[in-house]
């Protein structure tokens, strides 16, 4: 598979899950496991553009796939992307367990949908649970990075 | 999880010839990995589905039914099928994006979860499961809580769904699982009204065939006024009592035929 656009390679039991491959063989650890039940987002990457949760889903399914993880996210230079930026400058996050998770969920909804509306973007992240933040501020940012008006969603 | 093998065949006849023994086969995996974590399944080999070009895609087939390959996953069904939109909006709405982009059409209607979603739209139209050895109607399909008439090893390669003229899925969530707590899937054809309701029985996915009557006499909301469902066999738990989940299915019923498009 490739992942972040590296060419790797790895030998591993049917068990192994993907984000056991990532975070163990490769020691990319950016990526969380939060629940291991499947239900937190917190594990969030993309196979073939797609999220998918990593602890659900086995290394050898990805076989041969162009894996995408939060370490690969930054532009090219090392500065935050424009998602990461608007994380940082909205307080999307606070202690940041969740955050590599939200992160992936928001670019691949930003792919399909450019502009989201505060809905969709709530409809989006059902499947990322935040202990810190309420969700508030990351709707902002998510706002924030598609380029609309943050103003438009109430303050509280 | 205990050790097992992964074999990823590519066509549904390798699939078949790799399921004997104690193989099992893989859908997304999103019910069957946290199975195997709590090891509560032991298989000896998984036989992956998701390879398999001709298990996945969404089409219309020459008699106007809706057919949809049993890899399919939520997600391309919520793209894709949108000849039925009461489909595509369920398909929408099951558990998270993530989840969408891996769980399959099949994998759903094998494991037959008393809150799934698609045992609803399976019973209410009156689908066919396509098995890599024989067709099953819907009515013949579903047997009670996780069961179903599916031999051990059959797949199910493709489901094929009659399009309603019109059709709506309402569903109540359970909100920490995304499941339904109660969901009800309405769909009027030509010979009658069918509803289908999910979630609330200790049997699984039943036809509540008494609105179906009315329903088909009137198709409005005000002709299940009148109507009740009992609280006998209802499942109870701490999200909600028998009484709670039987009122759910007539207001959710009422949603339905008013969403109904
Ligand atoms: C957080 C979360 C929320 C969810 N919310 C919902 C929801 O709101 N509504 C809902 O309906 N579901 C929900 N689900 C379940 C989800 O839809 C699963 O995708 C689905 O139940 C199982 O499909 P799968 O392809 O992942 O199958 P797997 O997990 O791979 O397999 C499940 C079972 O089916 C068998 N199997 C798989 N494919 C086939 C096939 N083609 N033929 C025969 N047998 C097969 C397997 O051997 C296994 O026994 C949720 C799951 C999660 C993790
Ligand atoms: S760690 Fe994967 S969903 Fe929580
Ligand atoms: S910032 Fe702490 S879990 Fe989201």
């Amino acid at each position: 598979m490739t992942v972040n656009g590296n060419a790797v390679t790895g030998e591993v039991e049917g068990r192994t899950l993907l984000v056991e491959f990532l975070r163990e063989d490769l020691h990319l650890t950016g990526t969380h496991v939060g629940c291991d039940t499947s239900q937190c987002g917190a594990c969030v990457v993309h196979v073939d553009g797609l999220a998918v949760k990593a602890c659900t889903m086995f290394a050898a399914e990805a076989e041969g796939a162009d894996v995408a993880t939060i370490e690969g996210q930054a532009n090219a230079d090392g500065s935050l992307n424009v998602i990461q930026q608007a994380f940082q400058d909205h307080h999307g996050l606070q202690c940041g367990f969740c955050t590599p998770g939200m992160v992936m969920t928001a670019a691949a909804l930003l792919q399909e949908n450019p502009k989201p509306s505060e809905t969709e973007i709530r409809h989006h992240l059902e499947g990322n649970i935040c202990r810190c933040t309420g969700y508030h501020n990351i709707v902002k940012a998510i706002l924030a990075a598609s380029g609309q008006d943050v103003e438009t969603i109430a303050a509280e | 999880m205990y050790a097992f093998e992964i074999v990823r065949p590519q066509t549904v006849a390798e699939a078949t010839a790799a399921l004997t023994g104690e193989a099992q086969p893989l859908g997304g995996g999103q019910t069957l990995i946290p199975t195997l974590k709590q090891r509560l399944a032991n298989p000896e080999t998984l036989v992956s589905l998701t390879g398999i070009a001709e298990m996945k895609g969404v089409c219309t087939g020459d008699d106007g039914r809706l057919c949809i390959g049993g890899a399919t996953t939520h997600a391309v069904v919520a793209a894709q099928a949108g000849a039925f939109p009461a489909l595509a909006h369920l398909a929408n709405g099951i558990g998270d994006p993530a989840v969408r982009n891996r769980g399959t059409i099949g994998g759903s209607l094998a494991n037959n979860d008393p809150a799934a979603c698609y045992p609803a739209a399976v019973l209410a139209t009156g689908a066919t499961m396509v098995t890599n050895t024989r067709e099953i109607a819907a009515d013949d399909y579903f047997d009670g809580m996780f069961g179903t008439a599916l031999d051990e090893r059959e797949i199910i390669t493709e489901v094929r769904f009659p399009v309603a003229q019109k059709a709506s899925y309402e569903k109540f969530r359970q909100p920490a699982s995304r499941f339904a707590m109660v969901g009800v899937f309405v769909a009027q054809y030509a010979d009658g009204v069918r509803v289908a309701v999910t979630g609330a029985s200790e049997d699984g996915v039943f036809r509540w065939t008494d609105a179906e009557d009315a329903l088909s006499a009137d198709f409005s909301a005000t002709a299940l006024d009148g109507l009740a469902v009992s609280a006998d066999g209802m499942i109870g738990d701490l999200h909600g009592s028998p009484e709670y989940r039987a009122h759910l299915v007539k207001v959710m019923t009422t949603r339905a035929v008013n969403a109904a498009d």
